[in-house]
């Protein structure tokens, strides 16, 4: 029996539903990584996720100290004022030397490799942000079923972060 | 393993990229891009010597270099070498595909 495509990727829909900073380079690389084997890549920005294409806010995303055992540091700890910079700090120095972008950076990146950027119309009217707040890359703002229209067709996957 | 290109006897890995880049020459990258469906032209070519001297300086590839390297942009880049260009340029420039996420 043969599958679609025998099973290979076409598109991979992604939905960025977080800011904090590990999960919104999730999505990123996850995008890049798709353009750079040939597949198409969307992102859909919802709720929170709406921070890392927010023009103000973007250049501000943290990682979490909180809630996040990952980090080996007790709750109490993490919740301490200037913690969450501290770490945030201590990850982007590591990243350059891993050759990864700045959020704002990688959207560029992103946008230049043919990755299509939506805003989440919910949300946008949510934390009443308009076209004009956002990352200038961003292609519009659409509906849930907008998204998944931009996802038909054979071989797509979708991922929600 | 051995593959016949552009009438020579050449080393490739199983994906089909150079093992030993002193057998490439151009005729071979030339056939290797028509296998890819891409016609070269002397702009594909500029790139491909850039993919190759930063190989000889030891860079790692990434699409990131590929934007700052003012010699092609990212965008040019795709419209290059689409459906994976630093997966299909590098086979053409006959050195290894990049291991790079970004």
């Amino acid at each position: 029996m043969t599958t679609e495509f025998n099973g290979e990727i076409r598109k991979m829909m992604i939905i960025l539903s977080k800011a904090t900073l590990e999960n919104v380079y999730a999505a990123f690389v996850l995008a890049n990584g798709a353009r750079m084997e040939g597949i198409e890549a969307e992102i859909f920005f919802t709720f929170f996720g709406l921070e890392a294409i927010h023009a103000k806010k973007l250049e501000h995303l943290h990682i979490a100290t909180v809630g996040n055992p990952a980090m080996h540091m007790p709750t109490l700890l993490g919740g301490l004022p200037g913690m969450e910079s501290l770490a945030t700090a201590m990850m982007k120095k590591e990243m350059e030397r891993i050759d990864m972008p700045d959020v704002h950076e990688f959207l560029d990146i992103l946008v230049a490799s043919g990755v299509k950027l939506w805003a989440c119309r919910l949300a946008m009217d949510m934390f009443h942000y308009k076209k004009e707040d956002m990352y200038e890359g961003v292609e519009a703002v659409i509906t849930v079923g907008d998204f998944y229209k931009q996802g038909s067709g054979i071989g797509t996957h979708m991922l929600f972060i | 393993m051995e593959k016949v290109i552009a009438g020579k006897n050449i080393q490739v890995n199983e994906e089909g990229y150079l093992t030993d880049f002193s057998q490439w020459d151009q005729t071979v990258g030339e056939e290797i891009a028509k296998e890819a469906n891409i016609t070269m032209t002397s702009r594909h070519w500029e790139v491909i010597k850039f993919l190759q001297d930063q190989h000889q300086q030891k860079v790692a590839l990434s699409i990131r270099k590929i934007g700052q390297s003012k010699v092609v942009d990212i965008k040019e880049f795709y419209a290059l070498f689409p459906q994976g260009p630093l997966k299909v340029s590098t086979k053409i420039a006959g050195i290894p595909k990049p291991a790079s996420c970004i």
